[in-house]
């Protein structure tokens, strides 16, 4: 029951909640970016709810760079067909077929290729004039000055000194055609929050978030997972097991694990309370230089 | 340091202990620039441990680079997210930052000091329960202190902290900080901030921010942290108040099921309450309070819910549901307080589009009572608004809504106006009452009503808006099609820019308050005139879009014909009938249209004249056969 949660998740809820009708309410074609991660559950979880008994009116787009963790893709389509909604899955084509990887051609490049424009590909080609996305305020420093509703250009760019006041619940809905909204329905929740909330849910989330003992690399100081034979060893590395879990989740070369014994919700939540580490830290395509979110922002990523 | 911050509590070993459920204290930091917001945040951060090692990490370099505070480490720079902020040292855009101590949880709106970002400051203010207001102890209180103190109540803050900072640069001095609370206080009844608590402290060292501080013995008060985990928020709510349900979507998954979603604003509802559509009187009682997690008796504010009613009544989005013995105010006439958000000035007369709650209706400000002059306190008379001014107006809606004052319901009280044409939000709007005027001057039925004038003159009334540069060549076509139509038997009036300005507009000027005005006017006469039966040709310059389209929407569909009288500036200047263009130019004549003014060409008008490929008899027997065809002119 609603009325268990505590009085600060009960008021995030209802504020998500409400951001979700809105979008649904106003535009023609939404779609909710799915990232199979914890806050995209959470995202998931809230718009069963926002429109029941109606299924959520939208359908989840998939960005798949075709480097996510096996178990990532499992969890997505058992997912998809448990609730019974529609999923897409996108792929750069063009970048696959040249054979776009994080080992040849760096992670700012291939962050670019195949997530970045990838995602441009896919909300054209849909025709979305709205976009849900996962993304937190209290994530990265960028993150903290965007808006709710976030006005895209017809070509995907963010103009962060540009933005529309965003006053109460009153959102400015309106964009002119070949315009785009990108909406965080997740603005004011933290990771903690994240992790109170899907404890108190039971929301399903992907078993790589529990601490489990998995092949791991050590390099440049992170625990890089071999989760399958196209991981690129250096010489002299041997992947060992250890006992690890992640906090964030995107493609396995450029996601490290924290060694770790919470294997239950309750024990991350308790280690959320204690740790010293931002969970972007374990994401290796933010530490390319300062300020490196906000340039990816304003190329169109999410 | 003493420790004052233990890590938080889980859920569920807060609700263990005795202390209730303190929730989320959601506030905001402003003052003037260099006051040092950004740092106070940063400084609550880092006290509250709810900094990582790698953003320490981070910050320590980013010191070092950026950084304005010597060897230490510069707070600010850990807020302070856009690049262009870090360059420059200031802060531009509102940023949101959450932090937690055992007794509460923090949302904080770090805002910008600068006065060309005061709508960034605006929109933090606009969901914060209490405002940290910070004031440099050695330069006192500024206008920007003034303003957004203003802001903030306006706004509905009814709780102010004073955080008169950089302290330490005083020596710690008690007569100052005396002095700065004193200062505040004599504009305090302008402001009526249910409380105000004034704190010395330095946001740079700490004293005073999670710890007391022992360099001023004399401050006895509660340090920012104490008073912050503390602060009662609710005192008023406490009386019940009227429920009240914007309806945000309606929900039919199927023929059985038809709920109405949205978020309760005030009040509480249960099963079986009777409850009114605010807009029509339509009453029903509740059937069902739908979620996700099963039925509930009841719901209360803030609840997210799907009510379904007893019987079909018309509901969309938009209405607001209200118990039938407390009802909110209808109206389409209200008087608001504005916070002019946009580079483009407020006119008087312009439409804009209003959106409060769920619902969205066209709306202009019909009259500006006063601007506000920060400096001074002072109400002042005004023609326009600029970016950042605060003014008081009269906005006359294109329909009535339902609404409540702002001071009782910040939900259903506030609106913004955006933009018609740019999408822009332009400002916000707090309602203060609504003008009984739209219900009180009832219109008087006439027996003889626009069509039995138009049946008695055998011809369908409209409206020929010619518009154009000045010497396009609207008057000389217009004129043209006035004769054609009078050969015809037809019944007409040509209202001309030039002559309407020697008599009913000739208080007017140039400037673009007044071209709005005299475009309203000549509008309002045309509309009279359609009820007469007449066929207007109104030949105006008329550039601005926003006013043809208030002409337009205020006749019925089909009875506005937009003649775009489509000469390029450079035909229209070397013709130069009345040498206007040559003054324009020469600078003898200010605001021109095409010269030192826009011209904003009609995007999908009826009938598009190319002047420069086809004669004007022509043209006028275009524009007529445009009629005939379409049945103004009758069998």
């Amino acid at each position: 029951m609603t009325s268990a949660l505590p009085l600060h998740l009960r008021r995030l809820e209802a504020e998500s909640i409400f951001i979700l009708r809105e979008v649904v309410a106003t535009f023609e074609n939404p779609v909710m970016l799915y990232s199979i991660g914890k806050d995209s559950s959470v995202m998931l979880h809230l718009a069963m709810k926002a429109f029941f008994p109606a299924r959520p009116p939208f359908p989840l787009l998939h960005v798949d760079t075709t480097w996510k963790f096996r178990e990532m893709i499992a969890f997505r389509d058992e997912t998809a067909a448990r609730l019974g909604l529609d999923l897409k899955v996108h792929t750069n084509q063009q970048g696959a077929a040249a054979g776009v990887n994080p080992f040849d051609h760096g992670s700012s490049n291939y962050t670019q290729i195949m997530k970045t424009e990838a995602l441009k590909q896919a909300l054209d080609a849909g025709g979305y004039d709205a976009a849900f996305g996962g993304a937190r305020r209290d994530e990265e420093k960028s993150r903290a000055k965007e808006r709710i509703f976030s006005f895209r250009s017809a070509h995907h760019g963010w103009d962060p000194k540009n933005q529309r006041p965003e006053l109460w619940s009153l959102y400015n809905t309106r964009i002119a055609k070949g315009e785009t909204i990108r909406v965080f329905p997740l603005s004011n929740w933290t990771e903690l929050d994240i992790w109170e909330y899907i404890l108190a849910e039971a929301i399903p989330i992907v078993p790589l978030y529990l601490a489990a003992d998995r092949p791991v690399v050590r390099r440049g100081g992170q625990l890089i997972m071999a989760d399958d034979a196209r991981m690129r060893l250096l010489p002299g590395e041997v992947p060992e097991m250890k006992r690890v879990r992640f906090r964030t989740l995107g493609c396995y070369p450029l996601t490290a694990a924290v060694e770790s014994d919470a294997a239950s919700v309750e024990e991350i939540v308790h280690e959320t309370f204690s740790v010293t580490t931002s969970e972007r830290q374990g994401r290796l395509i933010d530490h390319d230089e300062s300020g490196s979110m906000e340039k990816k922002k304003r190329e169109g990523y999410f | 340091m003493s420790e004052p911050f233990t890590v938080l509590q889980l859920a569920s070993e807060a609700s263990a202990r005795a202390e209730p459920d303190k929730g989320t204290l959601r506030f905001l930091t402003c003052g003037s620039v260099d006051d040092g917001k950004s740092t106070l945040i940063g400084r609550l951060l880092y006290d509250s441990k709810r900094l990582f090692d790698d953003q320490i990490v981070a910050l320590e370099k980013d010191s070092k680079k950026f950084g304005t505070a010597g060897d230490a480490m510069d707070f600010a720079l850990l807020v302070d997210g856009l690049e262009a902020e870090r360059e420059q040292g200031i802060t531009i855009d509102v940023a949101y930052r959450f932090f937690a101590t055992d007794r509460r949880r923090f949302i904080v709106a770090d805002t910008p000091g600068h006065e060309q970002y005061t709508r960034n400051m605006a929109t933090g203010a606009s969901t914060a329960d209490l405002a940290v207001l910070l004031i440099d102890a050695r330069k006192g209180i500024l206008s920007q202190t003034r303003r957004h103190a203003t802001i903030a109540a306006l706004l509905g803050i009814r709780h102010v902290v004073l955080a008169i900072n950089k302290i330490d640069l005083v020596e710690f001095d008690r007569t100052v900080y005396e002095r700065i609370v004193a200062a505040f206080d004599e504009d305090a009844g302008h402001y009526g901030f249910a409380s105000r608590v004034a704190i010395p402290l330095s946001a740079r060292f700490g004293d005073n921010v999670s710890f007391q501080s022992e360099r001023m013995p004399w401050y006895r008060g509660p340090t920012l942290i104490e008073h912050l985990e503390t602060v009662d928020l609710a005192p008023e709510l406490a009386p019940s108040r009227p429920f009240r349900f914007p309806v945000q979507w309606v929900n039919r998954p199927d023929l059985s099921f038809r709920g109405y979603a949205g978020t309760v604003a005030e009040g509480e509802v249960s099963v079986g309450d009777e409850i009114v559509v605010a807009r029509s009187g339509h009453a029903a009682r509740v059937a069902r309070i739908v979620t996700h997690d099963g039925d509930r008796e009841s719901a209360a504010a803030e609840d997210a819910v799907t009510l379904t009613l007893d019987r079909e009544i018309d509901v969309s989005r938009g209405d607001i549901l209200a118990p039938a013995t407390a009802r909110p105010e209808v109206s389409d006439q209200v008087a608001a307080h504005l916070i002019w958000m946009a580079e483009e000035p407020m006119l008087p007369g312009r439409p804009y589009l209003m959106k409060i709650g769920t619902r969205v209706v066209g709306a202009a400000v019909s009259e500006l009572k006063h601007r506000l002059e920060i400096e001074t306190m002072k109400p002042l008379a005004a023609k326009t608004l600029a970016l950042n001014d605060i003014g008081f107006a009269n906005l006359s809606l294109a329909e009535p809504v339902a609404f409540d004052a702002y001071e009782e319901n910040r939900t259903t009280g506030a609106f913004i106006l955006i933009d018609r044409f740019t999408n822009q939000t332009v400002a916000a709007g707090m309602i203060r009452f609504g003008l009984r005027r739209a219900t009180n001057i009832h219109r008087q039925a006439l027996t003889v009503d626009k069509a039995s004038r138009a049946l008695a003159k055998s011809q369908k009334p409209a409206i020929l808006w010619f518009t154009g540069l000045s010497g396009a060549g609207k008057s000389t076509i217009a004129d043209l099609v006035e004769q054609k139509l009078n050969l015809l038997g037809r019944h007409t009036y040509l209202l001309d820019g030039d002559n309407v300005r020697h008599g009913l507009n000739r208080d007017l000027g140039f400037t673009d308050a007044d071209r709005v005005e005299n475009i309203r006017r000549v509008a309002e006469t045309a509309k009279l005139f359609v009820d007469a039966g007449l066929i207007v040709l109104v030949s105006f310059i008329s550039p601005f879009r926003s006013e043809r389209r208030l002409a337009r929407d205020l006749v019925e569909a089909g009875e506005f014909i937009e003649v775009f009288v489509d000469t390029p500036l450079e035909v229209a200047e070397a013709r130069d009938a009345k040498g206007l263009y040559r003054k324009a130019r020469e600078g003898k004549i200010r605001n021109f249209t095409g010269i030192d003014s826009p011209y904003e060409a009609p995007e999908a008008p009826e009938i598009h004249l190319r002047t420069t490929e086809t004669d004007a008899q022509s043209m006028a027997d275009g524009i007529v056969a445009y009629l005939q065809t379409r049945g103004y002119l009758g069998g």
